[in-house]
Parts: structure tokens; sequence; C-alpha cells
């Protein structure tokens, strides 16, 4: 039904620029500008839930054309397959991150202007999703700059604090880099085709020279890379994300770098049709190095919504790998096995969104109650918040691959899409990267299971390391819903995935081609068609099936709990204390965060080049200490290495044009009549 | 579907029986090359029912993931022994899962593990979770790149299929690409058992220990039935050493009662030798320094690549 889904798309975007709007008016009266406010973010996400996977299921576009028009282009809203998917992700995260902020803001009641954080926060939702709905590639930059400037003013919002501002600032510059790269992309194809239309552009864009298509995936890779994190151009994100309030950071990491993916697949996969083999490849090699990378860093942070942050990178390398083995599949033009990865990235779209809104939502649960961010100041904090700790472990076991969570799901996805790089007759080079990859995604994932043994073990278990933990007490009910929320999806997700990937059907169907149905074996498990590799007769497909795997999970539990009722003698549980060698435990004596990471820190010495300094305070030197501080850190490579000699290199030449502006004004009136001359002879 | 479901049985059912059997094995092998003359072979059996009888003390800093560990711990490893293919190529479940799951429900395992060594707030607790978390972030990849080669070769994940593409193939998939990946494997079975040069597993010292940092809180049941998981696990892990690179006389799908036996006999004949060269291998080598460990793994992890380079670069 068009008119119906006009109709809730109009709803979606309406609601929300009421709610900027009333949000605002009503900052005066905080607790109503937060309840209108965000009611109307969760009307807007409600209506966009029913959306996207509207158009998902009736399998057709939405166009919606606007009154307006600018430089001769109507303005139109179209929600093709993609777009919808990605309106869906949007509207999942954000309906439980509002219903989260109802508790969450009120906790600035007094402290910040509340309406503006109504404000900026419908916008910010506004802004994604007719970005995403956006038909050309006018309204696109238009919208993706609204979201750079609001989210920025989000990132700022607690702007008393230095450290705020400083991490908007280098977001902002970041953003706008990328920014930059984009819009050549863009004029470029403008140039080429005369058209702003995204849709003109996949019958037209096939024709360009293999040249200048290269040339313009590169830009969009470095434009919307920039935005989703790349390594090396993920520097914003670990100082950007923690700087925001939880709730927006949830949906910047969970939604907002998703929305490059969005653009970087409309390109790379839509417009710009086949491409060269190298373009797949190089995504693979980013996608593995920001994975492994950022996991990495990650696990050196002791700021838990840093330690998200880095988890954002790893997680975008993880898409960027399912995408990889799609791109280069569909060179080949085996769109059959593209299918594999492009349902593996998608898929993981969606799950990321969800498990790491839900992380960072309980980091913001736990800052609310603790006031802090530090994992050092926390401990036993899963007595003191039963269900945020519940739902935080749900998390961290979600992000860490672990069935029978939504991670695992999708993960399975990028390592068979990876395999199948290794079996297909793609010559021996790709035969060894796809394997090889897959022990670079299985290093990831144990390594983000390491960071989060970490964390939640720091965190939420054992003694309470400060005051603040100790009197920590669990948040309002609105907050554990939205964490709740989440987290049964991220249960749905993994033990059903054939939800999702029966909804990605049109959308696979509408880049390469081919419906996800083959993916599909039975409806109740995941099914890869084998590959006949080496002339061996292949027997066996390879599959997973989620319900079986938790129902056997379940079974065995019970069994077990029986076998133990009935042959353990003692039922009894004798509480006591833990045994410390003869002396009361108490939390400093604990294995903290940083002793915690110690042998990854040492083990991966050559990447983090940790650095260590140690003073010594002496009663009578050298035998009796009195004090001793010891002070570790890792070398922020990127910063050194390309960052800083970069800003070096522009200050110096920036010195050096200076020379230009003299003060006299003869020399400026002759820049003038030498600019005018210019113009004459060149551009008459 | 019944004969299927009842060769499943069959199979988990000799898993659970012979797991600490095997335990117990290699023990006493150990003790033969050392000239000890070491424990009953059928001690670990006689420990798990000592550990059933006994009361068990929980800590009052612990919260109810310590409670659950051992249930989630014993659970997985059950699902893993429904999955695997043992002394048949098929089983029941084998459409549930793939080698991959296998390694992920081995990573659920630990994760909670690794948890309730962090839970009861003691430093040796922390440092065995600690050190574990860092052993295994660099052993799954050499565990995984060894299986992914023989997965390429097969076509498939599944182990029953590779584990057929293999009896298939005969004597022809003994290249250098097949032994180099059960070398690398090998390494990294050393690792996942917790045995020496990685860990020790007969120790309870601060300095060496891994693995048992993470159990010393537990007592009674709780150990009885993480100890009895453990020796699943290592039961698992020389389960799939041995059928995935050397299955010959493993029982095909449609085998009767005869070949089962035989197939049987065949496994356990295999698993004694594994065991063999585990007390070898433990004997001959002092304990690692811990951070001598990510060398050996990543020696593994280089073996398994060449085995994949080689793989491509001989037989095109």
């Amino acid at each position: 039904m068009p008119v119906f889904d006009e109709l809730l798309l109009i709803v979606m975007l309406t609601s929300l620029l009421l709610g900027a709007l009333l949000s605002y008016v009503l900052h005066k009266k905080p607790r109503l500008s937060i309840f209108v406010g965000f009611t109307f973010a969760n009307l807007a996400c409600l209506a966009g839930l029913v959306l996207g996977p509207a158009i998902l299921l009736s399998k057709h576009s939405l166009d919606v054309i606007l009154p307006w028009s600018v430089f001769g282009t109507s303005l139109q809203f179209s929600l093709n397959p993609l777009a919808a998917f990605f309106i869906t992700v949007i509207s999942v995260l954000s309906l439980s991150v509002s219903v989260f902020s109802y508790g969450y803001a009120s906790a600035y009641i007094g402290k910040q202007n509340v309406g503006v954080l109504g404000l900026f926060y419908n916008l910010f939702i506004f802004s994604m999703l007719a970005l995403i709905s956006s038909s050309n590639t006018f309204m696109f930059l238009f919208f993706w700059e609204v979201m750079s400037l609001v989210s920025y003013f989000l990132v700022v919002f607690e702007h008393q604090d230095y450290e705020v501002r400083r991490a908007g600032f280098i977001y902002i510059v970041m953003t706008h880099i990328g920014t930059a790269f984009i819009a050549i992309a863009f004029f470029l194809l403008y140039k080429e085709t005369g058209s702003y239309d995204f849709a003109q552009y996949s019958s037209i864009a096939h024709n360009l020279s293999p040249t200048l298509k290269s040339v313009i995936f590169i830009l969009v890779t470095l434009g919307f890379g920039t935005k989703a994190g790349i390594v090396p151009l993920h520097i914003w994100l670990p100082k950007a994300h923690p700087a925001a309030p939880s709730n927006v950071s949830a949906l910047m990491s969970g939604v907002m770098l998703k929305t490059a993916i969005y653009g970087f697949i409309r390109i790379a996969m839509d417009v710009l049709g086949v491409g060269s083999v190298w373009w797949g490849v190089l995504i693979l090699i980013i996608g593995a190095v920001s994975a492994v990378l950022g996991v990495m860093y990650a696990l050196m942070e002791h700021d838990i919504k840093r330690l998200l942050a880095y988890h954002s990178v790893e997680n975008i390398g993880i898409i960027l790998l399912g995408i990889g083995a799609a791109l280069v599949f569909k060179s080949y033009g085996y769109n059959n096995l593209a299918l594999i990865g492009l349902t593996a990235g998608l898929f993981h779209v969606l799950n990321h969104a969800v498990f790491k809104g839900l992380l960072f939502l309980g980091a913001g649960a736990v800052h609310y109650a603790t006031h802090t961010r530090n994992i050092e100041e926390m401990g036993g904090l899963l007595k003191r918040m039963p269900w945020t700790g519940f739902f935080f472990l749900i998390g961290s076991l979600a992000i860490s691959g672990i069935p029978p969570f939504n991670g695992f799901a999708s993960e399975w996805l990028t390592f068979q899409a990876l395999l199948a790089l290794g079996s297909a007759k793609l010559g021996a080079t790709m035969n060894i990267i796809g394997p090889a990859l897959g022990a670079a995604l299985a290093l990831t994932g144990a390594l983000a299971a390491a960071c989060f043994v970490k964390a939640f073990g720091i965190m939420f278990l054992a003694i309470p390391r400060s005051v603040n933990a100790e009197k920590a007490k669990e948040v309002p009910r609105t907050m554990l819903v939205g964490m709740g929320l989440l987290a049964l999806l991220c249960l749905i997700f993994g033990v059903m995935p054939f939800i999702v990937i029966n909804l990605l059907s049109p959308v696979t169907y509408s880049l390469i081609g081919i419906e996800t149905i083959p993916l599909l074996g039975g409806y109740s498990w995941l099914n890869v068609p084998p590959i006949v590799g080496q002339g061996v007769a292949v027997i066996k497909p390879n599959s997973i099936s989620p319900p079986m795997v938790l129902a056997a999970l379940v079974l065995s539990v019970l069994l077990i709990s029986l076998f133990i009722k009935k042959f353990a003698k003692f039922s009894m549980v004798r509480i006591d204390e833990t045994w410390n060698c003869g002396t009361d435990l108490t939390s400093e004596m604990e294995y903290s965060a940083t002793s915690f990471s110690n042998p990854i820190r040492i083990m991966f010495r050559a990447i983090f080049q940790p650095t260590r300094e140690t003073k010594k305070e002496f009663v009578l030197k050298p035998y009796f200490t009195s004090r001793i501080k010891s002070q570790g850190a890792i070398k922020p490579f990127f910063e050194d290495h390309l960052y800083r000699p970069l800003l070096k290199f522009f200050l110096k030449f920036a010195d050096k044009v200076t020379a230009l502006q003299s003060g006299s004004i003869h020399l400026y009136l002759g820049y003038i009549f030498a600019t005018l001359v210019a113009l004459l002879i060149f551009a008459r | 579907m019944l004969r299927e479901a009842a060769i499943s049985a069959y199979q988990i059912v000799l898993i659970l029986l012979l797991a600490p059997l095997l335990t117990g094995i290699i023990k006493k092998m150990k003790a033969l090359f050392q000239t000890r003359k070491g424990p009953n072979i059928f001690q670990p059996y006689f420990d798990l029912y000592k550990y059933l009888q006994k009361e068990s003390v929980v800590s009052e800093h612990t919260s109810w993931i310590f409670r659950v560990t051992p249930l989630i711990y014993l659970s997985s490893m059950l699902v893993v022994a429904a999955i695997v293919p043992v002394v048949v190529t098929d089983s029941l479940l084998a459409f549930t899962g793939d080698l991959i799951l296998v390694v992920y429900l081995f990573a659920l395992a630990r994760f909670f593990l690794a948890l309730a060594g962090v839970d009861a707030g003691s430093a040796f607790g922390g440092m065995g979770s600690s050190r574990e978390m860092a052993v295994s972030a660099i052993a799954e990849p050499a565990f995984m790149l060894p299986l992914f080669t023989m997965a390429v070769a097969a076509g498939t994940s599944n182990l029953t299929g590779i584990v057929q593409s293999v009896v298939n193939g005969g004597e022809g998939v003994l290249t250098v690409a097949h032994l180099m990946s059960f070398v690398a494997l090998f390494v990294v079975a050393v690792a996942e058992t917790g045995r020496i040069p990685v860990d020790n597993p007969d120790t309870h010292l601060e300095l060496t220990m891994i693995h048992e940092g993470m159990l010393l809180e537990y007592s009674g049941r709780n150990l009885a039935l993480l100890s009895f998981s453990v020796s699943i696990k290592q039961f698992l892990i020389f389960t799939l050493l041995v059928n995935i690179f050397f299955p010959w006389g493993i029982a095909l799908a449609s085998a009767g009662i005869g070949a089962l036996m035989t197939g049987t006999l065949v496994f356990i004949l295999k698993l004694i030798v594994i065991a063999m060269v585990m007390a070898v291998v433990e004997t001959s080598f002092a304990k690692a320094r811990l951070f001598k460990v990510p060398d050996l793994l990543l020696a593994s992890l280089l073996i398994g690549l060449l085995g994949l380079v080689s793989k491509f670069v001989f037989r095109g």
C-alpha cells in the first residue's frame, strides 16, 4: 500500500521535527520537555519500524516527490530496499535508545539545558533517516552535513569540559575531511552523467571509464571510511563517542557509522556496478586491519566508553570483511557467492547496531549509577544493579561472537564468505588470502572475548573498588526497558537469524540479483551451499542451526542439574570468604583492568610500544621506600606517525603562505589585477 | 532417524565414559616416563566421585556467574560432543554445527570460566583469567587456520563433510599441507588442553598456573563438574585432531554393528597413541615462561599458514 507507506514516511519525519521543536520550546520545564521530545522520537521510530519492513516485504521502492526543487532537480525521497533496510536498523536502535533516554536525560536536569538535548537528539535521528531516504546526491550531501553538525553539537553537549570541546573539534575536522572526499566523488559523477539522481547513475555509470570509476571508488572509500572509522582514519571515534551523552553515543556508534556503510554500498555496489578485483581486496585488507587494531586498542582502554568506541572500529572492520568478499566475488561474476559476503555484512550492520547500542546504554546506566566511566573504580555492580549487569553480559557475549547470540550468526556468515574465497576458482592468491583473513577474524573474536571478560569482570564482578561503586543502585525502569529490548533482540536475531536473512532478500536482489533464500535451510538453520572445490565430492553443506544449538544447551543444563540433584551428596552450599592466604580480602588486592590486560600488552608490545615510568620516594635510600608511583601508557601510533607530521607540514605551509599577506594595500591591488588578467585569459 | 539417534547417543556416552580415563592414562604414562609409579589410571573417576561427596564452598563475594559457570561449561562441551564425529562419520546433530561453531562453543565455555575466575575477587583467579584469555587470543587463529585449510580442501566447514572427504581421498590427501596443518593443530592442542610447555596441569603454584588459577575457588560438586568438563574438552580436542587428519578406520554412516565396533577400537587405539605422544612431549619439555608461549603459538600459526600456502602453491 504505497499511500500508507507514504503516510508513514511523513509521520516519521514530521514527528521528529515536531519533537525537536517542542522539546526546545518547553526547555523551561525540563521534565515535560524530556517527555515530549523522546515521545515524538519514539513515535517516529515506531513508524520507521513499520515502514522499513513493509517496503522490504512488498519488494517495491517507495518514491515521494516533494513540491520543491533546487538547481532544477526535484526533491524526492526514494526508499529502495537497501534504504528500507537501513531505515529499519536506525528505527530499531533509536526506539530502544529513546525509551532509555526518558530516565537517562533526567540526570541532566538542573545541570544542562535538556531542551537543547531534545532538539538535537530529534534532529540527529531526522537527519539520518532523511539522508538514507534521499534520492539524489544533493539531498544526500545536505542531510549528511546536517547530521555531522547536529552530532557535533551533541558531542559538545557538556561543553563546560575542555576535553569535550577538544574532542568535538577533532570530530568536526575529521568529519569534514571525509565530507570533502564524498563531495568530490559526487561532483565527478555529476560531471560525467549530468545528473544528481542516484537512480540515473545506476544506468549511466556503467559506461564510465575504469580509471574514473576507480578514482571515485577511492574517494568514497576515504570519505565514507572517515565517517565509519576505518583505521587509520578512526582517531576521532575514541574521542568523540565518550564525550557525548551515552544515549547519543549509542546512536552515533550504532547507526551513524552505518550511514557511511550505506553510502559506501550505494556507490560501490549499486552505482559503480562491477569493479576491479583490487577494490574488494583493498576493502578486505582495510577491514582486517581495522578489526584487529580496533580490538587491540580497545583492550588497552579503561574508560568504558572509549573501550566501546574502539570496538566500533573493530566491528566496522568485520562488516567490511563481508562486503569486501562480496566485492571480490562480484568482480569475478560469482554473484551467488557474493551473496554470502553481502548478507554477512548487512546482517552484521544490524547486529552491531543492536549489541553496541545495548553496551553503550549499559555504560550510560553504569555512569548514571556510579558517576564514573573508569572501570578501575567499579566492581561488584552485578549485585547492586542485577538487570543492568545481566543485559550488559548479553551484550558482551553478543559482541564477542559467542553463540547463541546475534554476533555469532553474522560472524559465522562472514567466516563462510572468507572460506568461500578459499574454495572458489579465483587463483592461488585469493584462495590463500581468504582463509588467512579468516584467521585474522578469529584473532579479532578471541581478543574481543578477552576485552569483554575484562570489561564485565572488572565492572560487575568481585568487590567494589570505590565508594561510588559500593553505593550504586539499579537505574530507573525506563532505562532498563530500553536495554532489555535490545538484549532480547540480541537473543532473537541470534537464535532465529532467518528473520533477518528473509528481510534482506529484496536488498541482495536489488544489488546483485540474487535472493538470500539459498542461505536458508528449511527455515530453521543457516545453510551455505558447498562449493565443489578441488574435485572432491562434497556431501555435507555448511550449516548451523542456532535454534538447535540453544535447545541442546538448555537441555544439557537441565540434564546436568537433574544429575547433580540426584547424585551429589550435599545439596548444601556453604557461603564463606574467598581464601586470601590468611588475610582479609580488600579491593586493592583484586586484579585490576590494567593488570588484566598486561599479558596482552606485553605479547603485542611491537604494536602498543608500552612505556612505563616508576618514581620512588625514599625514607632512607635505597632501603626504605615511602612511596612508589608507577605510570604506564601506550604510544598512540597513528597520532605520532601520521597525524602529527601532517599537522606539522600544514602549519609550516601556512607559515610560508603568510608571506602573501604583507599588509601592503598596493600588493593586494596587484593580486586583484593579476587575478583579473588571469581570468580574462583563461576563462573568456 | 532412530538409528542415527542411537549412534549419536552411543558416541556421546563413549565420550562421557572415556574422557576421565584419557586423563588417567596420560598421567600414568607421564609417571612411567619419569620412572615414577604414578596413580591408578582410574584415579580421575575416584576424584570425581570424591568431589561429588563433598560440600561446596562458595565465596560470599561471588555472584550468580560463579554458580552457573560449571553448568554452562559442561553443557557447551556436551553440545560439542553431539556435533563432533567420533567413531562414525555422521552424527544426529551434524547439521547443527560446523567447526566454527565448535570453536565458538569452546569460547563460550572459556568466557564464563574466565569470568568466574575474576568473580571471587582473589588475585589468583584474576591472574588465571587474564593469562587464559591472553593465551587463547593467540591460540584461536592458530586453531582455526589448519581447520580452515582442511575445510577449504573439502569444500565445506561441516566436520562430517571434512572427515568424509579425507576418508574418500585415500593416501592422496597426505600432502605437505595436510601434515603441516596437523603439526600446527597439535601445538594448539597442547595449549588448549593446558599441558606443558604452555601450562602445567599438575600444579597450583601461582607463578606457573593458567588454567588451575581459575578453578582455585571451586570445590565439591562444582569442582567435579568443571574437572569433568575439562577432561571432556581434552578428549574432544584429541578427537578432532585424530579424526580430521587421520580418520581412516572410522565407521561410515551406513555401517553395521561390526563396523561400529571396529571403528570404536581403532579410535581408542589412535587416542592412546596421541596420549602417549602427549606424555612424551610433557616429559621432555619444561614449562615455558608465560611470555615464551606466544612464540610457540606464533610458530604454530606460521606452520598453519605455510600449510595453507603450500596447499595452493603445490597443487594449484
